[in-house]
């Protein structure tokens, strides 16, 4: 149906859709072929790191339906608490393993910088929320690292907003917000990435290192 | 498990067994995809795609 041109400036749904068909066409969004570069295990570790992150979260969420009493007491409870260690332990070696990467092949060159900063913001959101986990555990080494933290916490001056004693407080931004800011953000890089594509080796541009 | 690690000091350097191994095995891993091969590599296009 044919629309006149001042309802198209003001339709908002079809300046998006135009936007996204010529930002992030399907074929640069799941693309069938790659470029030759990309035959390296290095590029690997960031699919991986995805990968350990779905298990993360799968884990997670059997955790917090069942809560404390299964993953401390039953057998299947403390599995699931071990696959959620577990894949936290994978997530962080192949997230810094793909910042090697990234790292060493410069992946902020040609209007990637946003990519890496968001990479970056990952990266220190999945410490926090690490540490949030840690503080969840419901056993005596939470305790201890609560106990611990705070004197740091109140040092840099941020106890009275994150409070380390508060479990209540520790819980819900483990198991709530940062795991939404984390999914949110690692969304954003991956399309991010599909938009513009892989970064060239420095070496296919001649040893430009712009 | 209860027993605390055992830690290497070396000057201002404070690193226990357990880490140690860990970064020892990522730098190995980092080295190792580097290095192999990765499978039908050559079927790639000129890098003009994507």
């Amino acid at each position: 149906m044919a629309v006149s041109n001042s309802t198209e400036e003001s339709s908002w749904t079809l300046r998006l859709r135009q936007g996204i068909d010529r930002h992030l066409p399907m074929d640069h969004l799941l693309p069938d072929r790659q470029p030759y570069y990309v035959g390296s295990w290095v590029y690997v570790f960031g699919v991986v790191t995805i990968a350990a992150l779905v298990w993360v979260i799968v884990s997670g969420v059997v955790l917090s339906f069942m809560g404390p009493q299964w993953w401390h007491d039953s057998g299947v409870g403390r599995f699931f608490n071990s696959l959620h260690f577990w894949s936290v332990q994978l997530f962080f070696i192949f997230m810094v393993l793909h910042l090697w990467g990234q790292y060493f092949m410069a992946g902020w060159r040609h209007g990637r910088a946003a990519t890496w900063m968001i990479g970056v913001v990952i990266f220190g959101i999945s410490i926090l929320t690490a540490f949030t986990g840690y503080l969840s555990q419901q056993n005596f080494d939470a305790q201890f690292i609560a106990i611990n933290a705070k004197d740091a916490m109140n040092g840099a001056g941020i106890g009275a907003f994150f409070n380390v004693l508060n479990f209540g407080q520790m819980y819900g931004l483990h198991v709530m917000l940062l795991p939404i800011g984390i999914t949110i953000l690692v969304v954003a890089h991956i399309v991010m990435v599909r938009t513009r594509g892989v970064v060239k080796p420095i070496d296919a541009e001649g040893g430009a290192r712009s | 498990m209860d027993s605390p690690a055992t830690y290497f000091h070396w000057g201002f350097v404070l690193i226990s067994f357990p880490n140690l191994v860990v970064i020892g095995g990522m730098i190995a891993l980092f080295a190792i995809a580097l290095i192999t091969p990765f499978p039908h590599s050559k079927g790639g296009d000129d890098g003009s795609k994507q």
